[in-house]
């Protein structure tokens, strides 16, 4: 199992990370490892066991529709780099042609 | 070449609970100052534990009951991934894999033609919040909205034209308030929708590329919206080009769908089950029990006003807009009924009179209503049929009686608004008018019969409509063999 360069640069474009060209090279490699090592978990013979996606066991873990405090505006906006009007302010990121 | 047009629609409807999807936050981010409904788990901040709405998940089963869906006994959150300012944990949580509600399917009538619109499914979703775009290029963003509970109704694509798709949309716009998950609210953007969109030339098998037309949130602009896309799409067929797979936005005040160009738009959302939110399991019992919940629907409704008041097709498709209007009407009937009404009585003056005056007044029915009841609009039929009142007369008591909410026959009396039938006062009032209008009086020696109808409607202005005509006429006929 062995990612190609360009699966690499395509992983990192969708996890928004910008990759020198020599981390591209070393994340195709460490990448690749990673997967073999998963993959290697299809070997496991899995006949009559269910797919699941949890290992809780929990099911319907609801709440009743009921209202909490929210937080204080102040200190929702706190942590932001650029805000204004009570707002996080965001650099443009929809261009209309 | 002919070319056919395919749509379909992905309709987001919030749903009316108090709190959010996950978190307790308030969901009226329309009246709410920007974030100021946000915490910890709707701004996506880590370690958050998202817990889902209970009553959320019980009203888009009452929705898939009533749009006659599957409804799964077991489905699963995913979390779809996208970087997006409006997204604060860079996925929205929807379901991909296993949906709450499968298929099912809503009847229009197109053209006095019945259509079925099958559904492919209708799943749980949350809301983004919202971007506010800056004069300067930035954005400033408001995560009130952000974790709002949602629906998302999905259609197969067999949508076959604009007014198709609008007629769908009105459809569900209604049932969903009928039912009471909605507020059908569209200013406030309770429901949007995105239509997808393709152009193929007839006989074709394969669907052409999709164009994907995004958020457009009022009936009239999903109808121009659709119609701009399949004309737009023929001609760049019809030049010989070709349609590349897109996302487009509609601009209302150029009447124009725009192509939308952004890296975040991926179409590569790399789904995978919530590791936060365990499974959910639906058990048959507590699905019936909802089913009981559900009110009459629209079209059963509206087919048993047509069969049980012998009203029109369209009379009854407006007597059941909503769930207040069907609802004022059966009481009125009742009432009416009780009064040696008809039915019919009923539902000429609400449709008339009542309509005409909400209309004027921009008023709801439910703000009139509380002035104009059901037992008023049966007492005043029941003046005007057993000839209290004239026709004339009982449109000005209806209109008092709207304003004031005082009873029709109160206002009769306070008023003196009984019919004139006195002999003696309309004789007086006939040789009046014969005295005052020689021109008539000539006219009708000279054989012009509309001269008695012309004395007669004197009668009637002087009495203000309170004159019974019949009576009146009889009058006039014989203050003229006098003269
Ligand atoms: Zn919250």
């Amino acid at each position: 199992m062995s990612l190609t360069r360009a699966e690499v640069v395509r992983v990192a474009d969708l996890a928004r990370l910008r990759l020198s060209d020599g981390e591209i090279d070393a994340m195709q490699s460490q990448l690749s490892r990673i997967l073999e090592h998963v993959s290697a978990l299809q070997a496991v013979d899995v006949t009559g066991v269910e797919p699941t996606a949890q290992v809780t066991d929990l099911v319907n873990a609801l709440r009743t529709d009921a209202n909490w405090p929210s937080l204080e505006r102040t200190a929702a906006i706190r942590n932001s780099a650029d805000t204004d009007l009570g707002m996080f302010r965001v650099k443009a990121v929809f261009e209309e042609h | 070449m002919k070319y056919i047009a395919t749509i379909g629609l992905e309709v987001h409807a919030q749903i009316r609970t108090s709190s959010k999807m996950f978190c307790g936050c308030r969901t009226d981010a329309a009246h709410a100052a920007p974030n100021t409904n946000v915490c910890p788990t709707c701004l996506g901040l880590p370690g958050a534990l998202p817990v889902p709405n209970r009553s959320a998940i019980e009203q888009i089963v009452k929705t898939g009951i009533a749009l006659h869906s599957t409804i799964a006994a077991d489905s699963t959150m995913s979390r779809k991934n996208y970087f997006y300012p409006d997204l604060p944990s860079s996925y929205q949580r929807s379901q991909f894999e296993d949906p709450l509600c499968i298929g099912g399917h809503v009847d229009i009538v197109v053209n006095g033609i019945d259509r079925r619109i099958n559904l492919t499914r209708i799943h749980i979703e949350e809301d983004t919040g919202k971007l506010n775009h800056m004069p300067d290029g930035t954005s400033l963003v408001d995560y009130n909205r952000a974790g709002v509970p949602l629906m998302e109704i999905v259609s197969e694509p067999e949508i076959e034209s604009a007014e198709e798709a609008r007629l769908y949309f009105q459809s569900l716009h209604q049932l969903l308030s009928w039912i009471g998950v909605n507020s059908g609210n569209l200013e406030e953007g309770a429901l949007r929708c995105d239509a997808n969109v393709s152009v193929r030339p007839e006989g074709q098998k394969e669907f052409g590329s999709k164009v994907e037309i995004k958020n457009v949130n009022s009936f009239r602009n999903v109808e121009r919206a659709i119609n701009f896309e399949i004309e737009r799409q023929t001609q760049v067929l019809t030049d010989g080009g070709k349609i590349t797979q897109s996302t487009r936005g509609w601009n209302d005040a150029t009447g124009k769908t725009v192509e939308q160009r952004s890296k975040e738009f991926a179409h590569d959302y790399r789904y995978f089950p919530d590791p936060d939110i365990p499974p959910f399991h639906m058990e048959r019992s507590l699905v019936d029990q909802i089913a009981t919940t559900l009110p009459e629907l629209p079209t059963v409704r509206r087919n048993r006003f047509i069969e049980q008041y012998a009203v029109s097709i369209a009379d009854a498709e407006l007597l059941t807009t909503n769930t207040t209007v069907a609802a004022f009407y059966e009481t009125t009937v009742a009432a009416v009924v009780k009064n040696n009404g008809t039915a019919r009585d009923a539902s000429v003056w609400i449709l008339g009179e009542f309509f005409r005056l909400l209309n004027d007044q921009g008023e709801s029915l439910t703000e009139a209503a509380t002035r104009m009841t059901p037992a008023h609009i049966a007492e005043l039929i029941g003046l005007l049929n057993n000839g209290t009142i004239t026709r004339a007369s009982a449109k000005e008591v209806f209109e008092i009686c709207y304003r004031e909410g005082t009873a029709p026959e109160s206002i009769v009396a306070a008023r003196g608004m009984a019919v004139i039938g006195d002999s003696d006062a309309l004789l007086k009032m006939a040789r009046d008018a014969v005295a005052a209008n020689p021109k008539a009086v000539a006219d009708f020696k000279a054989g012009k019969e509309a001269a008695v109808k012309f004395l007669v409607g004197q009668i009637m202005r002087q009495s203000r409509g309170q004159a019974s005509p019949q009576a009146a006429e009889s009058a006039v006929v014989a203050a003229l063999a006098e003269v």
